[in-house]
């Protein structure tokens, strides 16, 4: 890494530093992280080991936050389901990108007709508003959580194509990306070393703020029953098996959904402080 | 006005295509034979080929298009479960999405700018800071669970109100809020950052310098002016409403356009599915086109952007 390179990032670190909110954040997004790799480490118990003579046994020193219906250790399950979750996030994160930023990419450097065919491609996918998109891809591949990484990536291409174009159209007008061009780069080129590098921050923010919209929507799947199912720990199929059980054990309903609040806040809050450190005159 | 809106309808209308496309295409992009996927598993052979000429199948694509897109409208397209006309199955349904999100929008609203002007005149105080607070809270609520954690406050443990299904206005609120929540807290945001804006500007020192009272300054100068962006904002959210209603429907089992669209996936129920996806993405981008109107007419600066 070059040293201004590492200037840069030191500067966008201390800004990061300033914003307490963020800092929090972050770490919550770190305690994720660092959950989901070590699960195997972590969790006290196997999540899918059954023992039903401890069916909804209560909080105890032995059960942290006790155990579901078939008696299996509700935290060794939270746990273990920080590592579907982040795979299914990272899984269809990739997809989104690598389609989101060329179409975006593509489109902001050619313009014309191009660039048109791809917004109104673009368009009829945002007109599916909310889930929707998500859900119709399930209903033809059918639930799993190959599918499901599937459709949650095909549903976040539009948001990435969107800011990657916009990006780019900013970059593009520059003096070096002109001088590029007059020395007689290729296009692709000039789109990968001089164009995408100067359009990041935005594509940054939105990454880590769609990891929020991501998570809370494949928790939502799962809860609907078409996402990832049972018995693989996922905290939205979780919650909906608990919910039968509410007035018997509130609890098995309470902690994974809390869980899901708890990540998806802190890469809200994560994101928005990379926000304001990577774009500081958006600040007021 | 009537060239701006002609300019938005006609661009309307490629998606409205490009949606009904995908809508159709769900049944041929769905591995195996769409004949057998909508005779079901226990089909025989003499089932699939009666359904296959039944629904059209064994015609060129274009034509089975066009039949599907006419077959909502005149009932030609039937449900294979409830074995009515789609459009028959989905109308009351759609009718109780809206029911909800009418409801919910109101609540939104109501909170959403109060607490968004509470925030902006006490700025940096605790109120904003609450305000800001529960508004980060409330974008990042699994809707699914924050509606059973009232389920279990107000009809297990309180018992004051119902736990789910469709009735008297009782059986609203909970949905109403639990649909509304995550629309206050953008609603409040949106508010708290325009009325920031318009309270800095100099017609609104204005006012206060001629010794208007501030309630007055606030409420009649500045809100006013705040409004233009809230409005969409607030349009928008009522579009997400209408189609984001499934994960509240089903906590409540509340019988609408997005929980019937669930059960019909989870049944394989085709021709409900693409149906009320058509129709449900329709609704919200006709329910788009009306924001763009409505800020168009407040706003003249956009007409002739």
């Amino acid at each position: 890494m070059s040293e201004r390179k590492r200037t840069h990032l030191r500067i966008i670190w201390l800004r990061l530093k300033r914003n307490k909110i963020a800092v929090v954040g972050f770490f919550i997004v770190l305690l994720y992280v660092v959950v989901a790799a070590f699960a195997p480490y972590i969790a006290p118990y196997d999540p899918y080991k059954q023992d039903l003579s401890k069916s909804f046994a209560p909080m105890s020193w032995e059960h942290p936050l006790g155990c579901d219906e078939f008696g299996r250790d509700l935290l060794s399950r939270i746990i273990y389901g920080a590592r579907v979750s982040i795979t299914i996030q990272i899984g269809s994160i990739v997809i989104a990108l690598l389609i989101g930023v060329f179409l975006g990419a593509v489109g902001g450097y050619y313009g014309g007709r191009l660039d048109e065919v791809i917004m109104r491609l673009m368009d009829i996918l945002l007109a599916f508003p909310g889930m929707l998109l998500a859900l119709a891809i399930i209903s033809m591949l059918g639930p799993s959580l190959r599918n499901l990484i599937i459709a949650i990536g095909i549903y976040s291409i539009p948001q990435f194509a969107r800011i990657t174009r916009g990006a780019v159209i900013a970059v593009k007008e520059n003096e070096y990306i002109k001088a590029a061009r007059a020395i007689g780069e290729k296009d692709s080129s000039i789109i990968m070393l001089y164009v995408l590098p100067n359009a990041l921050s935005p594509i940054i923010v939105q990454t880590t703020l769609r990891m929020a919209t991501v998570l809370l929507t494949a928790a939502g799947l799962g809860f609907l029953g078409l996402g990832v199912q049972p018995p693989t720990p996922e905290w939205g199929a979780m919650l909906s098996n608990a919910r039968m059980y509410l007035r018997v054990a509130p609890g098995v309903a309470f902690f994974p959904g809390f869980a899901i609040m708890l990540v998806v806040l802190g890469f809200n809050l994560f994101g928005d402080g990379l926000q304001d450190a990577l774009n500081p005159r958006l600040k007021e | 006005m009537g060239r701006f809106i002609a300019r938005r309808l006609v661009m309307l209308i490629p998606v409205l295509i490009g949606v009904s496309i995908m809508s159709f295409l769900i049944l041929h992009l769905a591995p195996g034979d769409p004949a057998e996927l909508l005779a079901g598993e226990e089909a025989t052979q003499q089932d699939i080929i009666r359904v296959r000429h039944q629904f059209g199948l064994d015609k060129p694509l274009y034509v089975q298009y066009f039949r599907f897109v006419k077959g909502i409208f005149d009932g030609e397209l039937k449900s294979l479960k409830f074995e009515l006309p789609v459009i028959d199955v989905i109308g009351p349904r759609l009718v109780n999405t809206l029911e909800l999100s009418l409801a919910s929008i109101v609540i939104a609203v109501v909170i959403g700018m109060l607490a968004g002007v509470l925030s902006a005149t006490h700025r940096y105080s605790w109120i904003d800071y609450i305000s800001t607070v529960v508004a980060l809270m409330g974008v990042s609520l699994p809707v699914f669970w924050w509606g059973l954690l009232l389920i279990l406050l107000f009809a297990v443990k309180i018992g004051i109100l119902p736990s789910g299904g469709m009735g008297g206005f009782s059986h609203l609120i909970l949905p109403a809020v639990v649909l509304g929540t995550a629309s206050t807290a953008i609603i409040a945001r949106m508010t708290r950052s325009s009325m920031l804006d318009v309270l800095r500007q100099d017609y609104i020192t204005t006012a206060r310098s001629k010794g208007l009272v501030e309630r007055i300054v606030v409420y009649r100068h500045a809100l006013r002016n705040a409004l233009i962006p809230t409005v969409t904002v607030v349009g928008l959210q009522f579009g997400y409403m209408l189609a984001g209603a499934v994960l509240t429907e089903t906590v409540f089992s509340w019988p609408g356009v997005g929980r019937l669209l669930v059960d019909s996936i989870l049944s394989r129920d085709f021709p409900v599915v693409q149906a009320s996806l058509l129709i449900i993405a329709g609704v919200f981008v006709l329910v788009n086109l009306a924001v763009d109107i409505i800020y168009a007419l407040l706003d003249p600066r956009i007409r002739y952007e």
